[in-house]
């Protein structure tokens, strides 16, 4: 502040014309940043913000399309009541799209941590390879890769039956893998087939964000549990887990989201029906067909309504069970 | 680097335990598994459907592809327009979010401005709305707005990211000197003017990375097409190849060769620049 006061004797003496002349020269400069912004907050308020807010008002109305605005009637939280009480496809939704979450989600944390520290470990120069091949289902189209796999996934001709029917030859697989096909369009195998898929796409995604956390861990850590004799296996559960708390919060926070509103792999799989018995219908799948094919978007505002309180209770929840120990360690 | 960086000995003793042995088996096989729907893809391309639905499965290339593919422009007539519209909604919102995205990091990164903190977490906040809320009432609004079957309900809701305003932030604090901004404006450089000389000129590396993060989410993007295309002539490629799946018998070697048309950019794009395409994909789980 002391050092200021020269300067500002300095344009004090300077005239009043030259002032004003600066000031409306930076005019602009000071509102560049909101220009820069602007289109953002535009888009996002007409493409994002009004749709979410119609879709609120919509969720307390009865409402035929067809015949515009002026059908439409307020009828409070009926649509929510219906839904939680008497919508048995939403019910039976909601349960498959839990099952698959957790089938589908817990293996690909389970199988990518011990995968991401061996990855880190080994394969020296090959790393970037092995994490490539891993990560490349994420990014190709979920509905090619899924039609694929319906092929895959067939009766009578299809690879997988084919597979496991190799594999149940072998003596220990036979234990765990049936002789005769299995008919993946029934009802009890629909959900494992959507699982594995979904599991097959992201667990690369998982990989590539544990072996980032991975390697900012300082090596000295390793070295030193390493001269303490300490075994890979006792390096993974002492150094990496602890160190790894907030990533695998974070990461298991974006599988939850994620999978809560499983939509693509599922559609396409069960050919846009959710498969005999509906058995591999999720929750995003009933609110499109209640929206899309039997008009009825305003029952279908109050499922995607109650689909997002549960997906924010469970990461609230999931925040709480795995998050905490975050504000201990700060 | 890291693999140079770790000492000899280690890396040798940790190479061949028994335990590492079966680790690298299990990797390996994991490996061909992540491969195998791809290999699959090309092969069944190339076969009929009597061929594909025979035991065992072909595992080798055949040469059907061409009767596949006509199979395939019989079942699909547009599809050459399908992949026209999806090449040109994926450019299309590319450029916006380079420009878009780019201008807006520009601002967080390097402007100082009231409520900048706010505003900034905000648009964070944004990543976290799932999309399926919005999907019935965007519906509804590019119907009222007349653009249902037209390509720009797909671009101009997807023309500006967040993740894309993240990533050139990150970027531009990172690689850009302030004072060297500063330099401009004292030699009467207009704020556009320093954007397009000197701020752009300077990111190209994550423009680079943007643009094929952008491009493949847009190529892969399949709700939005769902709700807004209903004429088979506008379909982009993803709706298109579902299409194949509806009725009567379902032809497998030419729903393997869209497929594999619509995968083929992917792969290539991926073997180009995986390294940088994964950063980028990562970008806000990774960062942030």
């Amino acid at each position: 502040m002391q050092a200021m006061s020269e300067p500002i004797h300095h344009t004090a003496q300077e005239p009043a014309a030259a002032l004003v002349r600066r000031k409306k020269r930076f005019a602009f400069r000071d509102i560049a940043p909101y220009v820069f912004i602007s289109p953002f907050f535009v888009l996002f308020c007409v493409f994002g913000l009004f749709p979410l807010l119609f879709s609120m008002y919509l969720s307390f109305h009865r409402w035929e399309p067809a015949a515009g605005f002026a059908a439409m009637n307020w009828v409070g939280l009926e649509n929510y009541w219906y839904v939680i009480k008497d919508d048995e496809w939403f019910h039976k939704s909601l349960y498959n799209t839990v099952w698959m979450s957790i089938v589908s989600g817990v293996p690909q944390h389970a199988v990518a941590l011990p995968l991401a520290f061996f990855l880190h470990r080994a394969f020296g120069r090959w790393r970037n390879a092995v994490v490539g091949i891993y990560f490349l289902p994420f990014i190709t189209s979920s509905v090619a890769i899924s039609l694929v796999f319906s092929t895959l996934f067939s009766r009578d001709y299809g690879v997988v039956n084919a597979s496991i029917a190799q594999l149940s030859q072998l003596p220990v697989f036979s234990w765990f893998f049936p002789a005769q096909n299995i008919d993946w369009g029934q009802p009890q195998y629909t959900k494992w087939m959507v699982s594995f898929v979904v599991f097959w796409r992201y667990v690369g995604w998982n990989v590539v964000l544990y072996l980032s956390a991975i390697q900012t861990i300082p090596k000295d850590l390793f070295e030193a549990a390493t001269m303490d004799g300490a075994k890979p296996v006792q390096q993974f559960r002492h150094v990496v887990l602890p160190l790894l708390r907030p990533m695998i919060f974070f990461a298991v926070t974006l599988t939850i989201i994620g999978n809560l509103q499983l939509f693509e792999e599922p559609f396409i799989l069960t050919g846009g029906t959710g498969g005999i018995d509906q058995a591999g219908k999720t929750a995003a799948m009933h609110m499109y067909a209640t929206a899309f094919v039997d008009g009825d978007f305003g029952t279908a505002s109050s499922i995607a309504w109650l689909l997002f309180m549960l997906i924010a209770g469970v990461t609230w929840l999931n925040n709480r069970l795995l998050g905490q120990r975050k504000g201990d360690a700060a | 680097m890291t693999a140079l960086a770790m000492p000899l000995a280690q890396a040798r003793s940790s190479r061949f335990g028994p335990g590492q042995l079966v680790a690298y088996a299990i990797v390996l096989v994991g490996a061909i598994i992540m491969l195998a729907p791809f290999y699959f893809m090309f092969v069944f391309a190339t076969h009929s459907d009597r061929e594909i639905l025979s035991l065992p499965p072909p595992v080798w290339f055949g040469n059907n592809f061409i009767e596949n593919l006509k199979l395939l422009l019989e079942r699909l007539p547009y599809f050459w327009h399908n992949l026209g519209w999806s090449l040109y909604v994926a450019l299309a919102v590319t450029a916006a979010n380079l420009l878009l995205c780019s201008l807006a990091g520009y601002a967080f990164a390097m402007f100082e401005f009231k409520y900048k903190q706010q505003l900034f977490v905000f648009v964070m906040g944004t990543m976290l709305l799932p999309s399926f809320v919005g999907m019935i009432p965007t519906a509804l609004t590019m119907s009222w707005l007349g653009w249902m079957n037209e390509p720009k309900a797909l671009i101009v809701p997807a023309a500006c990211g967040a993740l894309g305003i993240f990533m050139m932030r990150q970027y531009i604090t990172s690689a850009i000197p302030r004072d060297l901004l500063d330099a401009a404006r004292i030699d009467g450089c207009s704020e556009f003017g320093i954007y397009f000389r000197i701020v752009l000129p300077l990111i190209g590396p994550a423009l680079g990375t943007l643009g094929l993060v952008t491009f493949i989410g847009s190529w892969n993007n399949f709700m939005g097409p769902l709700i807004v295309m209903r004429d088979m002539e506008m379909y982009t490629v993803p709706l298109a190849l579902r299409a194949l799946q509806g009725t009567g018998q379902t032809p497998w070697g030419a729903i393997c060769a869209g497929s594999s048309i619509a995968v083929v950019p992917l792969l290539v794009i991926f073997a180009m620049a995986s390294r940088r395409l994964i950063e980028g994909l990562t970008a806000g789980a990774v960062k942030a």
